[in-house]
């Protein structure tokens, strides 16, 4: 590694310098056959400093990944691109592929969203990332870029790089390989790092990790880096700066401090304030971004952002608002308007301090237009059906409920070699009215247990009880009964819903088991659609016809057409893009309230999980490890694995997420076929390792059972002596 | 490993042995081998039928599964499969039509699966493009031409150009001019010579389908990830597209191409008779047409050990290219 240490550490922003990436006036435009064009990105000007951390900001389909590839030189060949894209002296756009292929995995690479697909399959990691530094010198040995491999690998911090080079991609876990795309990307000291959603594929412990081996990365280059992501909490503890894209343009573009405290777009405004804070959550309502962006084939005159705008003028309608300067610099001098434009053509708009193109960015920047005038807080709904809060039969409860499965070598004469403990002994119950939130990383049995409570079968071990009834004992008759009362919404609700079918014949299908007719179906179907904020009309439309968020509205109503007492949510907006998410948490809560439902919330993202629900239940391994009140386990967490998930949750708050203290965790999930004695979450525990030697034996040898201490079950020996983050969330609400 | 390689043999040698013997149940069945000595003139006896029925083990009087019995005998006692209707043995007739068989397939299968690829990798590449479209509808219309027809049209071409050329240039019939002399060389240039016509004839339909096939495998696999990553370390757009994409996209080609050997004996019988290649092919359609039970018990056979083999060939080569499939 002696080139990295021979470098001089990212001495932060050297702002005025020269820029290391100047990009003008950049348009994307894909020709469609037979069709109008799609401007994926319609004229967009930014710098990046060398150093600097650019964190670009947008929903799906706003121009940020196309712009980024763009620049790579990655799009293909029926893109059409103009505008200006100067990189250290070479004007981008002008190259042709040989003298781009120079330039790029050099001087610039790039990381990937989606590690499972990004690595060749045929090639062992170790050779991959050699590929990349073969190709940029042809001095190199084979052996020596081998070699090589191994250090970059163990830079990235994956354990026993020699055997793990020879490895082959699948051989990796997700945040393995996103590992090893990094290690990739850094292998010739790039200036330029460009990072495509990095870690959105990935579970939050692992993406806490990825981030800081980005971070790692970039301090040993002294690359820049340009994070493209929806989510706004990972820039807000990383970017030095934001630009927020939005229809293809550039609509906000400011230091992070800045466009978190004082955003001067409307658009900026409204993602900021739809997003659930993990401090806030559950305390406030969230604030929905209601509509869709315009398609990019038509674009409506004016600001792309006016259907949705609740401050449009008549003017945004008719005039595109142009990137300025509203704000003051701190010594009061104001920035002139368009300084850049002044001096060089009219359509060299300003890149430096902080822009926003808006028509009434004045207005806010001034204070006149405040925020909560901008997108209001929507008032909660009066509670129409009182449930009552006494001691009630529980709608779920499981008890002790195990699913295994056996492992064996395949084939005809198959062996069980070992077991796969999806599910290992898990109880918790719902409460008419309540919400449980059933949170853990991928792979630790959140899905084989709703599927168990689904399936109505008796389970392998354990009891499940709906309503009181036992579902192990109940009769079939019975078991059609309660299926009417569990229903459940999916994750992708692209995928959950089928495309040949009318939406009233996908919402009204639940009813046609139960023997409804005809007619009382489409009268249900009319009052679902209406109840989550379809318009009735709309029955007859195909799924196609719907946005993202809109779908997953017609899976609800599809969910709820059996009037059911209990609905599980399986991830039901990590689908969704963040403006969207918003709206359907809301909705939400709405129908629980209504309708009196009770909610089995499964989720990674714990600030929507803080936001719904009023108990919780954290798994790890197929067991629960806590367990309690939502306020409580979020406040004073006791389990070392959910300080840890909670700590790795990032905040979207520039202030909070950098003075935060973060319990990272070590690796990956440990495979359910592992023999773990004692606790099953030693192998990763933070605490165990700052431990004494007695204390940690206990640890090794007894399996820690679920302990009540001041009203949260906890699955830890050393609850008492659990400080490792005191509040896991530093800082005030 | 060794384990599993002797489990799949013991798989093999008990699917080939239901295939055989279900095939010498049904001919026997079906075929009625003694109505061609009844159409002769002068009718041979009865008793004479009787014998040489008796003598290749047909005879319909005797119950299909005493017979089945016998033959089963015969070939694990003798090794043999008894003698076809014209008294020679089903076993040296397998083997020297065999090679002449797989003279032709081997060379043109193999030539016609590379030009496939090469000519599917170019389409998916330049998608809609010129080439694209001509290669696309080239083959469309080798698929719509029966083989035979490409065959005889080659063979008119042939002699249209021998004479131009005002000499026998190229000849198409059998697989060797009988009664030629000459050096070894002079015997490997004529049987290459012979060769010609229907290799052009296998490349041509060969290629046409491993090109359409190759060409939607390549689809997938350039909107893939990864060759957008090998292009980001700095490898040129078709550097990118050979090492990584084309390394990717033969995995599945190589089923293909296993099986589809397994299958172009039957598929090539009628290019076997077009141009009087005495191979495994024309000897299939033989015994079916003179009802000889034993060859095509034996040609059935035949069939499914190569069928079998070339299942195993798509294993090994599979594992080979794929390694997510070795362990």
């Amino acid at each position: 590694m002696t080139d990295f240490q021979s470098l001089p550490a990212a001495q932060g922003t050297t702002r005025r310098s020269t820029p290391l990436l100047k990009v003008r006036n950049l348009s994307v435009t894909f020709p469609q056959r037979g069709g109008p064009p799609v401007n994926a990105v319609r004229g967009i000007s930014y710098d990046v400093h060398e150093g600097e951390f650019l964190g670009i900001v947008g929903e799906s389909g706003s121009g940020k990944s196309v712009s980024s590839l763009a620049l790579m030189g990655l799009l293909p060949s029926s893109a059409q691109i103009t505008g200006d894209i100067d990189f250290d002296g070479h004007k981008l756009l002008e190259m042709n592929d040989r003298q781009l292929s120079g330039l790029r995995g050099r001087d610039i690479s790039m990381i990937f969203q989606d590690p499972l697909s990004a690595l060749t399959p045929v090639y062992t990691v170790g050779d991959q990332i050699a590929e990349a530094l073969l190709l940029h010198d042809s001095a190199l040995s084979k052996q020596a870029a081998r070699s090589r491999a191994i250090e970059l690998l163990k830079v990235v911090g994956i354990p026993a790089p020699e055997r793990r080079a020879k490895a082959f991609p699948h051989e990796f876990s997700g945040g393995m390989r996103q590992r090893a795309m990094i290690a990739m990307s850094i292998a010739n000291d790039p200036k330029l790092i460009v990072a495509d959603e990095p870690t959105t594929a990935l579970d939050v412990t692992i993406q806490a990790q990825i981030l800081e081996v980005l971070e790692k990365a970039k301090e040993l280059t002294g690359a820049a880096v340009v994070l493209i992501t929806h989510d706004l909490g990972v820039v807000a503890g990383h970017a030095d700066r934001i630009a927020v894209m939005y229809a293809g343009k550039l609509v906000e573009n400011g230091s992070t401090a800045d466009v978190f405290s004082d955003p001067h777009m409307p658009y900026s405004i409204g993602l900021l304030r739809s997003v659930p804070n993990m401090q806030t959550a559950g305390t406030q309502r969230l604030v929905p971004l209601e509509g869709r962006p315009p398609s990019l084939t038509a674009l409506p005159p004016g600001c792309p952002f006016a259907a949705r705008c609740p401050i449009a003028l008549d003017i945004c309608r008719e005039v595109e608002p142009l990137l300025a300067s509203h704000g003051e610099f701190a010594d009061g001098v104001r920035v002139p308007g368009l300084d850049l434009a002044a001096a060089g053509t009219p359509r060299d708009q300003p890149v430096d301090s902080h822009v926003a193109a808006c028509h009434r960015s004045g207005e806010i920047a001034s204070g006149r237009l405040t925020r909560a005038d901008v997108f209001p807080r929507p008032e909660p709904l009066e509670m129409q059906h009182a449930v009552a809060r006494e001691a009630q039969v529980p709608v779920l409860t499981v008890t002790d409920l195990k699913r295994h499965f056996p492992l064996t070598n395949g084939g005809l004469f198959s062996r069980r070699i070992g077991t796969v403990r999806a599910v290992d002994g898990v109880s918790f119950s719902i409460q008419p009215g309540q919400t449980l939130g059933l949170v853990g990383e991928s792979g630790c049995g959140k899905s084989t247990t709703i599927l168990e409570i689904l399936e109505m079968a008796t389970p392998q071990a354990g009891k499940i009880l709906i309503d009181g009834t036992d579902i192990g004992t109940a009769s079939r008759a019975e078991r059609l009964k309660l299926r009417k009362d569990v229903q459940i919404v999916f994750q992708d609700p692209m995928a959950a819903i089928d495309p040949r079918l009318p939406i009233g014949e996908v919402i009204g299908e639940p009813l046609t088991v139960h023997g409804v007719g005809r007619a009382e179906r489409r009268a249900r179907v009319q009052e679902l659609l209406d109840l989550v904020g379809l318009d009735p009309q709309m029955a007859d439309r195909y799924p196609h016809e719907f946005s993202g968020g809109q779908r997953q509205r017609i899976g609800i109503a599809r969910a709820l057409a059996t009037n059911p007492r209990l609905v599980v949510l399986d991830e039901p907006v990590s689908a969704l893009d963040v403006s969207i998410q918003a709206g359907v948490i809301n909705l939400l809560e709405d129908l629980k309230e209504q309708l009196g439902l009770s909610y089995l919330f499964v989720a990674h993202d714990l600030a929507i999980v803080r936001q719904i629900a009023d108990t919780v239940a954290v798994m790890y391994l197929g067991r629960i490890v806590e367990y309690g009140p939502v306020a409580e386990v979020f406040a004073r967490p006791r389990h070392p694995y959910t300080q840890a998930l909670i700590s790795a949750a990032p905040i979207p708050d520039p202030a909070i997420e950098r003075s935060r203290t973060r319990v990272l965790l070590e690796g990956d999930l440990p495979s359910p076929t592992e023999e773990i004695t004692g606790c099953n979450f030693r192998t990763r525990c933070p605490l165990y390792r700052l431990l004494d030697p007695a204390a940690q034996s206990l640890c090794t040898t007894d399996d820690p059972p679920l302990v009540t201490h001041d009203g949260v079950d906890a699955a830890c020996h050393h609850v008492d002596r659990n400080r490792i983050v005191d509040s896991a969330l530093v800082g005030a609400p | 490993m060794v384990f599993y390689t002797l489990r799949r043999f013991v798989n093999y040698f008990i699917l080939s042995a239901i295939a055989t013997c279900l095939a010498y149940v049904v001919a026997s069945l079906a075929l009625d081998p003694a109505a061609k000595y009844y159409g002769r003139n002068p009718q041979p006896s009865a008793h004479v039928i009787e014998n040489i029925l008796n003598g290749l083990g047909v005879n319909p009087d005797v119950p299909v599964l005493v017979r089945l019995w016998n033959w089963i005998l015969t070939l694990v006692t003798q090794g043999s499969l008894g003698d076809t209707v014209g008294g020679k043995s089903v076993v040296a007739e397998i083997v020297t039509r065999s090679g002449v068989s797989l003279q032709l397939l081997l060379l043109g299968s193999i030539i016609g699966a590379i030009l496939g690829v090469v000519l599917g990798v170019w389409g998916a590449v330049k998608q809609y493009s010129l080439s694209d479209q001509t290669v696309t509808y080239s083959s469309y219309l080798v698929f719509a031409t029966p083989t035979f027809v490409i065959g005889v049209l080659l063979m008119i071409g042939a002699t249209m150009l021998n004479g131009i050329v005002g000499a026998q240039l190229i000849t198409f019939t059998g697989s060797y001019s009988a009664g030629m002399t000459g050096s070894w060389w002079d015997l490997l240039v004529d049987r290459g010579v012979h060769l010609l016509l229907p290799t052009i004839a296998l490349v041509l339909t060969g290629a046409a389908s491993y090109s359409r096939y190759q060409r939607s495998v390549m689809l997938d696999v350039l909107a893939s990830d990864y060759i957008r990553t090998a292009r980001s370390k700095g490898r040129s757009r078709n550097s990118a597209l050979v090492r990584h994409g084309v390394r990717v996209a033969l995995i599945p080609m190589s089923t293909f191409f296993a099986y589809s050997f397994g299958t172009l004996v039957s598929g090539s019988i009628m290019l076997e008779i077009v141009f009087s290649f005495h191979g495994m092919g024309e000897f299939t359609l033989q015994a079916i047409t003179q009802s000889d039970i034993n060859a095509v018990a034996g040609s059935t056979l035949f069939l499914a050990v190569l069928v079998l083999f070339s299942s195993t060939l798509s294993e090994i080569l599979y594992a080979a290219l794929d390694p997510r499939v070795r362990n």
